[in-house]
């Protein structure tokens, strides 16, 4: 048990922590900055693991872009100063769907990578990783662009209003 | 890491050399606690000086004194408003979300703090016998971590309007929200060209490699400064730096015509002056990081290094940085002189539709020709394989189908789409009487005398 094992833990615990605040706190907005707070764990679980291209990628697209343009949408829609009653849903099924789903997975990565060894890869530089992208992983790659860039087609169609004439 | 005792490990580059990314977090605590107070102190003076340097100059624009009353050309002003902000009354609204109320202004300064830690301010230094880097720390990913702040740095200000409880404030910090992530896409695309040539994204060898100037294909020789060699970047860097840091003409999220003050509305006292402190703080991080990708960073500029050769080493550098981020400084205070406010859909439609696509297609470009510079074709492969995409480009352009030229419409068609629920309109046929002041005015006229008819 090293200090590295230690700070991986409590940087688990808090993502773990802070995603149940998200399901859990009555308020629309803070439930959004539990998020960050959930996702800037897994990054310093990143930074930890010594992926620091990813770690800040992380910083970047998910605490940076992605979750405050969910706080955008919900504030253009409704963000009420103070809690919403009716964000509340029932709590038994939740609470066994959740831990179903969150058990059931654990117990999955436990069984399948627990005994598991790998050798550390040393450190993830955006060099590395931009081989790995784009030599051993491209075809994966590009089918995710593809896959984005019909969703980006989807989006404008389906907002697009029908022209008046 | 950084706080490693490791002192008497020996530097690896001399003294005075360009510090490489090893020579990084080998600092004994106190060296990194010296530089940490020195780049905290850097960015206050530099905010208390940058506000009273645009106060003058928007001033002397204006042809006007500006403020010159405390201190020597009363460089004590901003200085006495700082103090001033401080003892004020802090009002917190009743409606307020109150911690994420106090968070956010929290939230603005450490981030536009955090971010100034990779700025290299110059070379190898001896500082106490101890030989360092004048520069906090460097990872390899730096510029990322710049990017990364400002990020976060959108948290505060959104945050900040949503937390006010208040409608003015939630609007401009949705603006700003929607502008900063707009602008941060367009400024990080921009940093791709620099990255590609640099080779790296540690700050530290982005001023290296700007040292000397390269040859393109072998023969062409090519100035050193990415402004020069990545001049569209550069463009795209500078505009897309005034709309991160909310300047004029893009200080959309606090247009005092129509939203007020913006997401700071309700923020008074230290608060306010922590949003205040947040901005400049952020217009000298941009202008700082421009320097450094794009303006050779604490390196002289190219007469003086010819002239002198120490130029370059010692504290020295310290000066040219300075005086390179004054002079970006001077363009923000000059383009709020001069340039109107945009209006927020042509901001957008700016953004989006030409800063990125135009970046996108420069980095395209850029990328096809590290290839054929890299690959081993003949010079004459290289010159086809450069003139030919040109040749196509230019030849869709010039014969590109002009857009057809729609007819205007007339008003009764205009009037027809308008949606339901539209204003009322006035009846087009419309007939204003006259005025009784103008008819009395005409009938005086007419009781002027024929004699000096001819006059009038």
């Amino acid at each position: 048990m090293t200090l590295l094992d230690v700070a991986l833990a409590v940087a688990g615990l808090l993502a773990v922590a802070g995603g149940v605040a998200v399901v859990s706190t009555k308020q629309l907005v803070r439930a959004g900055l539990w998020l960050v707070v959930a996702l800037g764990a897994v990054a310093v679980e990143f930074l930890l693991l010594g992926a620091e291209f990813a770690a800040w990628v992380q910083v970047l697209i998910y605490v940076g872009a992605v979750v405050v343009l969910l706080l955008f949408a919900v504030m253009l829609t409704r963000a009420p100063i103070g809690p919403s009653p009716d964000l509340d849903r029932p709590l038994l099924p939740a609470l066994l769907v959740g831990a179903a789903a969150g058990l059931g997975l654990a117990g999955l990565f436990a069984a399948a990578f627990g005994r598991l060894t790998v050798p550390a890869p040393g450190a993830g530089t955006a060099q590395k990783l931009g081989t790995a992208i784009f030599d051993d992983w491209v075809l994966p790659f590009e089918v995710l662009s593809v896959l984005l860039l019909a969703a980006l087609v989807g989006a404008i169609v389906l907002s697009r209003r029908e022209s008046t004439r | 890491m950084i706080l490693s005792l490791l002192s008497d490990v020996p530097p690896l580059t001399p003294l005075g050399g360009d510090p490489t990314l090893e020579d990084f977090g080998k600092d004994p605590w106190w060296i990194v606690l010296i530089k940490v107070l020195a780049v905290f102190v850097f960015l206050v003076v530099m905010t208390l000086f940058t506000i009273w340097y645009e106060r003058r100059v928007v001033a002397r624009m204006q042809v006007r004194p500006g403020p010159n009353r405390h201190g020597p050309f009363g460089l004590l002003q901003s200085l006495a408003d700082g103090l001033k902000l401080a003892f004020k009354e802090d009002i917190m609204p009743l409606k307020a979300d109150k911690i994420v109320f106090f968070i956010a202004p929290v939230i603005s300064t450490v981030c536009a703090f955090t971010a100034f830690a990779i700025i290299p301010f110059g070379p190898m230094v001896s500082m106490f016998g101890v030989k360092t880097p004048m520069q906090l720390t460097d990872i390899p990913v730096a510029v990322l971590l710049v990017l990364a702040c400002s990020g976060m740095g959108i948290y505060g200000i959104v945050l900040g309007g949503w937390a006010s409880g208040s409608t003015y404030p939630l609007l401009g910090g949705l603006r700003s929200s929607a502008q900063l992530i707009s602008y941060e896409v367009a400024m990080g695309l921009s940093f791709v060209a620099v990255f590609m040539t640099a080779g790296t994204m540690s700050t530290s060898g982005i001023v290296a490699a700007q040292a000397h100037g390269g040859e393109a294909f072998g023969w062409l020789p090519t100035p050193g400064w990415f402004a020069l060699l990545l001049l569209p970047s550069f463009v795209i860097y500078s505009i897309s730096a005034v709309g991160e840091t909310n300047r004029a003409p893009f200080d959309l999220p606090e247009a005092e015509s129509e939203l007020v003050g913006g997401f700071h509305t309700e923020y008074s006292s230290l608060k306010f002056a922590l949003f205040f402190l947040a901005e400049y703080i952020n217009m000298v991080t941009v202008s700082a990081l421009c320097t450094t990708l794009f303006l050779g960073g604490w390196r002289a500029p190219a007469p003086i290094t010819t002239v002198w050769a120490g130029a370059n080493s010692g504290w020295w550098p310290l000066l040219w940085f300075t005086i390179k981020v004054l002079l970006l400084l001077f363009v923000f205070v000059w383009l709020r002189g001069t340039l109107p406010r945009l209006r927020y859909d042509q901001f957008m439609r700016f953004g989006w539709k030409v800063l990125i696509p135009v970046n996108l297609v420069w980095i395209l470009a850029l990328a096809g020709l590290k290839v054929a510079q890299k690959s081993s074709y003949s010079t004459t492969d290289k010159l086809m394989f450069v003139g030919v995409p040109l040749a196509v480009i230019i030849l869709l352009a010039l014969f590109w189908p002009a857009k057809a030229e729609e007819e205007p419409k007339t008003v009764q068609e205009q009037v027809a789409e308008r949606p339901e629920g539209s204003f009322p309109l006035p009846p087009m046929d419309l007939q204003v009487p006259v005025s009784p002041r103008a008819k009395r005015l005409t009938a005086e006229r007419e009781t002027v005398p024929a004699s000096t008819e001819k006059e009038v």
